[in-house]
């Protein structure tokens, strides 16, 4: 009689996983939400900060303000000047004050119009860099949110491993494809599909640049995003098979919370590490070399032009490297709790060798 | 033909199966029976790789069981489950496929089944759309789509209505015709009777009883007869020799050496039937376990 080979029942469980998530309406919906959200976080700022400061000019102060960055409204008194203040139709007055001028504002001094009257002295930095601190902070955001959200989405691996052993078409399964045909497969399936998302964000991020007008930064981002691509990958496998332990350990879909914890920890924690440790560089450096850290803070290190790409790929050959050996730890826990029912198995049954 | 030679399995300090040995034959339909917790759905388990032994052999033509010849099995475990969610034929065209079946025979061989089991029409519906009679007919197509050369199926009468097991049973019997060897199990005596070429019983983890179904109602027939006379039967308890066991007009059931008590019904009355009691399945199961 014909047999599937380990690689063809690998390539079937692949293909029904892909095929069962892209059928979902959640996936889309999810998917859909994550490409509004990464756009909005770029385009934001630019729409809503763009403004000039509306400000009341009265009399020879008008002279003051020419050519400055200032949305202008002439009025005739300081009195009037003072009502549009305190009506809040204005952000801030300036009005003449002996020979020079005065600024009248509500209750907060206005930054953003001071400046524009003061002769700033020039500035010269003598360590240029091409990305901003404001720039770095967006990347840290948008970096660590995606692979947040990838990293979640491998609960679903978690869910469909639950979903077999529930359903108990496991035991048909089992009976019919090796076990590690089953893992392997699920993990493939959903690494192709998160795959297919990345590509798409990373067409994508660069339409969002352009129309938030940064597209000057698209230099600096491209080799950092190309970087990121296989770091994320590498993170997802990684994160995934976690995922498929913490399915088999339970038999039902209520109990999927009391394994999850971990994984969700392994995502989460370095997501929240990255945000508050970014701005220091020794922590960032170290944290690139760790395998749950670094696929977010190498490619940051690599956008803010701090590592070499010597450093990114040693760093992706550590990640490497854990995945191998993460993978052989999951594949004996998943085969050793896959049959067991009933409750939550303890890993260290789900670890000993079968009976 | 399954050779099942000494399995024994433990739970903890239970021992759940105890040295378990039968044979399932080529184009034979086996009826596995025992009550609940006997050991039944732990041997089916273990005959497919999914609970391992603690000893003994399985084989099949003469080959020990693995990965390499099981996936030739069709299995029915005994809690039913399929993906929920997946559409009827591409589940099953899809369990077909993993069997190793290629693309156009998983997909012929399912709208058959379908058709055979009576399921077309929702072929494309999620199986969970599915009353459960039907999701149970669909479990079946996945136990058979691969055209197993063995099948097992733990229970596959159990929550079917009458219809459903008759269709279900053509389905069986054809196959057992084209010479696969069927070991079921199940609690429902009265199908095994109809339907089994071969009984296996099984108590508390060991074989109690085995062979074909014929053999087995001989063998535990003994010496008792059913008569029926024309009149008032109150005379048959006064032959020497006799155990009455029933007596009910002019209808006697009883134990005894037979031409004795027709010769004495002759000189009597005239007898309407005289026969060997059979016992049905239910009774040997009653007996032996």
């Amino acid at each position: 009689m014909a047999r599937a080979s380990f690689s063809q029942a690998t390539w079937l469980v692949a293909e029904r996983e892909m095929k069962t998530l892209v059928t979902a309406k959640g996936f889309w919906i999810g998917f859909a939400f994550t490409i509004i959200g990464l756009f909005a976080l770029t385009i934001l700022p630019t729409v809503f900060g763009g403004d000039d400061p509306k400000v009341a000019v009265v009399g020879s102060a008008t002279q003051a303000v020419q050519g400055k960055q200032l949305d202008v409204l002439e009025v005739g008194s300081v009195q009037e000047a003072a009502d549009l203040v305190r009506a809040d139709d204005v952000e801030a007055a300036i009005v003449p004050d002996g020979a020079g001028i005065k600024v009248l504002a509500l209750n907060d001094a206005p930054d953003d119009v001071v400046a524009q009257l003061v002769q700033a002295p020039p500035v010269e930095l003598l360590d240029a860099s091409a990305v901003t601190s404001g720039q770095r902070a967006v990347t840290v955001i948008v970096f660590g949110l995606v692979f947040l959200m990838f990293g979640m989405g491998g609960a679903a691996i978690a869910q469909s491993t639950v979903t077999e052993k529930q359903t108990r078409i496991v035991e048909i399964l089992v009976s019919t494809v090796p076990v590690r045909a089953l893992l392997a497969g699920k993990i493939l399936g959903h690494t192709i599909l998160t795959l297919g998302q990345v590509v798409v964000l990373a067409l994508t991020a660069p339409i969002a640049l352009r129309v938030a007008g940064l597209g000057e930064l698209l230099g600096v981002v491209a080799p950092a995003l190309g970087w990121f691509i296989p770091f994320l990958m590498l993170g997802f496998v990684l994160i995934s098979s976690m995922w498929a332990v913490a399915g088999a350990l339970v038999s039902r879909q209520e109990d999927l919370g009391s394994t999850m914890g971990l994984v969700m920890l392994a995502v989460m924690g370095p997501y929240f590490g990255v945000q508050f440790f970014f701005e220091n560089p020794v922590a960032l450096k170290w944290m690139s070399f760790v395998p749950f850290t670094a696929g977010v803070a190498m490619p940051v290190r690599l956008f803010a032009q701090q590592a070499q790409p010597w450093e990114a790929i040693l760093s992706l050959g550590i990640l490497a490297a854990t995945v191998v050996a993460i993978l052989l730890v999951a594949s004996r826990l998943y085969t050793g709790s896959l049959l067991q029912t009933g409750g939550r198995v303890k890993l260290s049954k789900a670890w000993a060798p079968a009976e | 033909m399954l050779t099942v030679r000494g399995i024994s399995r433990s739970f903890g300090d239970h021992k759940v199966l105890d040295e378990v040995s039968f044979d399932v034959r080529p184009g034979r339909m086996t009826g596995f029976l025992g009550a609940n917790g006997s050991g039944k759905t732990t041997t089916m388990r273990i005959v497919l790789g999914v609970l391992a032994a603690h000893g003994g052999t399985v084989s099949w033509q003469g080959a020990e069981v693995g990965p390499q010849n099981r996936p030739d099995f069709g299995y029915m475990p005994e809690e039913r489950g399929l993906y929920p969610k997946m559409k009827v034929r591409d589940q099953i065209t899809w369990l077909a496929r993993l069997h190793g079946v290629d693309r156009e025979t998983a997909q012929r061989n399912t709208d058959a089944l379908l058709a055979d089991l009576e399921l077309t029409e929702r072929a494309g519906d999620r199986l969970e759309e599915l009353s459960l009679g039907n999701q149970q007919r669909v479990q079946i197509a996945a136990a058979l789509v691969h055209d197993p050369a063995l099948l097992i199926l733990d229970e596959p009468f159990s929550g079917l209505d009458p219809i459903a097991v008759e269709t279900v049973l053509d389905v069986l019997r054809k196959r057992a015709a084209g010479g696969v060897p069927v070991l079921f199990s199940s609690h429902q005596l009265a199908i095994v009777e109809r339907l089994c070429d071969d009984v296996v019983i099984i108590s508390k983890g060991r074989i109690v009883a085995n062979g074909s179904r014929e053999e087995l109602r001989a063998r535990h027939a003994g010496q008792r007869y059913e008569i029926v006379v024309a009149e008032d039967a109150g005379w048959v308890r006064d032959v020497p020799g006799v155990t009455i066991l029933e007596l009910d007009g002019p209808r006697a059931v009883f134990e005894a050496e037979p031409q004795q008590v027709l010769r004495a019904a002759l000189d009597r009355a005239e007898v309407r039937s005289f026969t060997p009691v059979v016992p049905t399945l239910d009774e040997i199961f009653r007996e032996v376990i």
